[in-house]
């Protein structure tokens, strides 16, 4: 079928839901309304008020109840409306998800998708375009997935149906609606913890993820350079081998997200290119990103986001190099 | 029950048989005894900081007999006397306040939970296992703790609401110990009862001596009956931290000793005992016995918690479904350079 992310992500759910009898889909008016996004659109009505419901306003404890539920055999996927409202859960998440497993040394585990959308580029209110990725990552115990296309997304969210794990799944909202892609009707997995090789080239390795991942492609096509374009797919764990096998061919590494530059993703990947691949390098590591400020009002987000321009000088420049 | 030990024969549960309170008491025993044990081998350096519930066995008791086999509870960091009265290994117990994870893997057939940390964060889990309980037609009840200071928390407000929202079948117990570390119950809440801040939410509630623990018994027994009726509810039960907040702090630097000497008065115990000792089936000679008994199966516990050897790689191998390769790198250089290495001295 061709559809877009949200097409494939409804998909998904409906096949997990059929499933998994112990699924459960629900959130801020994800029933009837079937999301803000419109992601969950007619489960409720497939599935009854029993499997996909609306809860309470009210962050913590449906993340903290999601916790709850997937540790007695059930398998929640709870959404939260925005990565910025994600943060009054957060407790629970960091807390909690990430530890349950540890702090009983596999005694109670904490299987469920945390869905949420993230980035900006839709000129939505203030606290609807944070890219949090890091700060799931960093804690250990959270699986950290952010498809770029309506067929990873749906393979994802499938893999991750079946997994073991708390898995933050993030979804970019420009990307929900940007392209369709041809996506199979039926089940599929894609997996989770291995990066995707977009496009292969030999001259420069671009890492990147989420929003970015469109935006690299088009710089590289336009401007005809033999670059490799490395799709993360899942931030944490990290895909370190594709990573370093990718830059000791090319010798040359850039990390493109739209996360803030200050400690994200890029400082980890560079650190690792630096302690594994430097003699390798030809260049320094680069990296772009959204400068280190908060995200902007909807009126400058443009000023923020990386884009085909940024990309494209960066690149310039890191060949000159 | 009063402090003399007098019963109001009204309203004492006839499913109380002597053999019952007895029990009761046992377990009440047992649970300070556990605390004294655990005050001295923190004091030697054998276990980490710990909670004393000394004062309130008679709310975790009561509450825990009250349960049905098969019920579940979700308890903060000072529920020692659930956990033994649900039959938690000792062993599993001790090595949790000796600062090991393997104290949280508790055996499927205790109900609980592990033991949690940050105030009323584990509302929020409970609210969950209850509606699993729900979803699943298992007819279990869930029991979650929290304590007076948790009742100020945004969690301990969500869980109310959501339960009620949610007809769910759990019972909400603030253990209200009248302390939060150094704020006094007056200084948590302008609210006349903590109780009463459910009745916002739309659930049951009740408040009952937390020290009397025919009432708790009671109280819990007719929460759990509406619970699995899908009509969650709060109980607050009133009771007092006759000791420390944990062992890293001194009361009496924020509190006056008087008003522990008032509550002495009240405990939960002597109170018990004066009911079974009145009523002919509990004596010098019996409590005798129940002391040496528990001080075996403790010193047992603790023996073989000591022997326990940790194993470093256990960190790595519980934190996610597999092991990542930048994980397994990290554990392999770690095992390679000797950091794991025995050090002189380390216990």
């Amino acid at each position: 079928m061709m559809t877009n992310m949200v097409g494939a992500l409804n998909s998904a759910l409906d096949i997990i839901l059929n499933e998994n009898k112990n699924a459960v889909v629900f959130g801020e008016d994800v029933g009837k309304d079937g999301g803000v996004f419109r992601v969950t659109d007619g489960l409720q009505a497939k599935y009854s008020s029993e499997r996909v419901f609306d809860t309470p306003l009210a962050e913590s404890v449906i993340l903290g109840a999601s916790i709850g539920m997937a540790m007695s055999g059930m398998f929640p996927i709870p959404e939260i409306q925005f990565a910025g409202f994600m943060y009054m859960g957060f407790d629970q998440l960091i807390n909690h998800a990430a530890r349950y497993r540890s702090r009983s040394r596999g005694r109670f585990t904490v299987p469920m998708i945390v869905r949420t959308p993230v980035s900006g580029g839709v000129r939505t209110l203030e606290h609807h375009s944070d890219s949090p990725e890091v700060y799931y990552s960093h804690v250990g115990g959270l699986v950290v997935v952010e498809p770029s296309n309506p067929y990873d997304a749906k393979g994802l969210m499938i893999r991750a149906s079946h997994m073991q794990d708390p898995v933050i799944f993030l979804e970019p909202t420009k990307l929900y609606r940007l392209f369709k892609q041809e996506v199979p009707e039926e089940s599929y997995e894609v997996e989770i913890g291995k990066a995707n090789v977009v496009k292969e080239g030999q001259k420069l390795s671009i890492i990147t993820y989420g929003t970015m991942v469109p935006v690299v492609k088009e710089v590289v096509e336009k401007k005809a350079i033999d670059a490799e374009i490395i799709d993360l797919r899942t931030i944490n764990p990290l895909d370190e081998e594709t990573i370093l096998n990718s830059v000791k061919k090319t010798g040359r590494a850039m990390i493109v997200h739209e996360a803030q530059l200050s400690f994200g993703a890029g400082a980890e990947i560079a650190a690792r290119i630096a302690e594994k691949a430097i003699f390798e390098l030809d260049a320094p590591v680069m990296r772009v990103a959204s400068d280190s400020l908060p995200y902007p009002f909807p009126g400058y987000e443009n000023f923020y986001i990386p884009n085909a321009i940024k990309v494209s000088k960066a690149i310039d420049k890191m060949m000159s190099q | 029950m009063d402090e003399n030990g007098v019963v109001d024969q009204e309203l004492f549960p006839k499913e109380l048989t002597d053999q019952k309170l007895v029990d009761m008491l046992s377990y009440m025993l047992f649970t300070r005894a556990l605390d004294a044990k655990m005050l001295s081998l923190q004091r030697q350096g054998r276990a980490a900081t710990y909670a004393p519930s000394i004062g309130e066995e008679a709310t975790q008791i009561g509450s825990a007999l009250a349960m049905n086999q098969g019920d579940l509870f979700v308890p903060n960091f000072r529920q020692h006397g659930v956990y033994l009265a649900r039959g938690m290994p000792l062993d599993v117990l001790f090595l949790y306040w000796k600062g090991y994870e393997e104290g949280g893997a508790i055996p499927k057939e205790v109900g609980g939970f592990p033991y949690i940390v940050p105030v009323a964060s584990q509302l929020p889990h409970g609210a969950g296992i209850a509606l699993a309980q729900k979803y699943l037609k298992t007819g279990k009840a869930v029991v979650a703790y929290v304590g007076d200071g948790g009742t100020s928390e945004g969690n301990f407000y969500e869980t109310m609401n959501f339960a009620g929202v949610m007809a769910i079948p759990l019972v909400i117990i603030i253990e209200n110990n009248q302390w939060a570390i150094s704020v006094p119950r007056s200084s948590q809440s302008a609210a006349q009862t903590l109780a009463q801040k459910g009745i916002a939410a739309g659930i049951k509630v009740l408040q009952v001596d937390g020290n009397d623990v025919i009432a708790v018994y009671k109280a819990v027994h007719e929460a759990i009956n509406d619970a699995v009726n899908n009509v969650p509810s709060v109980l607050e039960c009133v009771t007092y931290r006759m000791s420390m907040h944990t062992t890293a702090d001194d009361p009496t630097k924020y509190r006056d000793p008087a008003e522990v000497e008032i509550w002495k008065k009240r405990d939960p115990i002597d109170r018990l005992r004066k009911l079974l000792v009145a009523k002919g089936v509990w004596d010098d000679k019996k409590e005798a016995d129940a002391a040496e008994e528990f001080k075996k199966r403790i010193d047992d516990g603790v023996e073989k918690a000591e022997k326990f050897v940790p194993n470093p790689e256990s960190m790595f191998t519980n934190v996610y479904s597999y092991m990542p390769q930048v994980l397994q790198e990290e554990l392999d250089e770690a095992k390679a350079s000797g950091f794991y290495m025995k050090q002189e001295g380390e216990g």
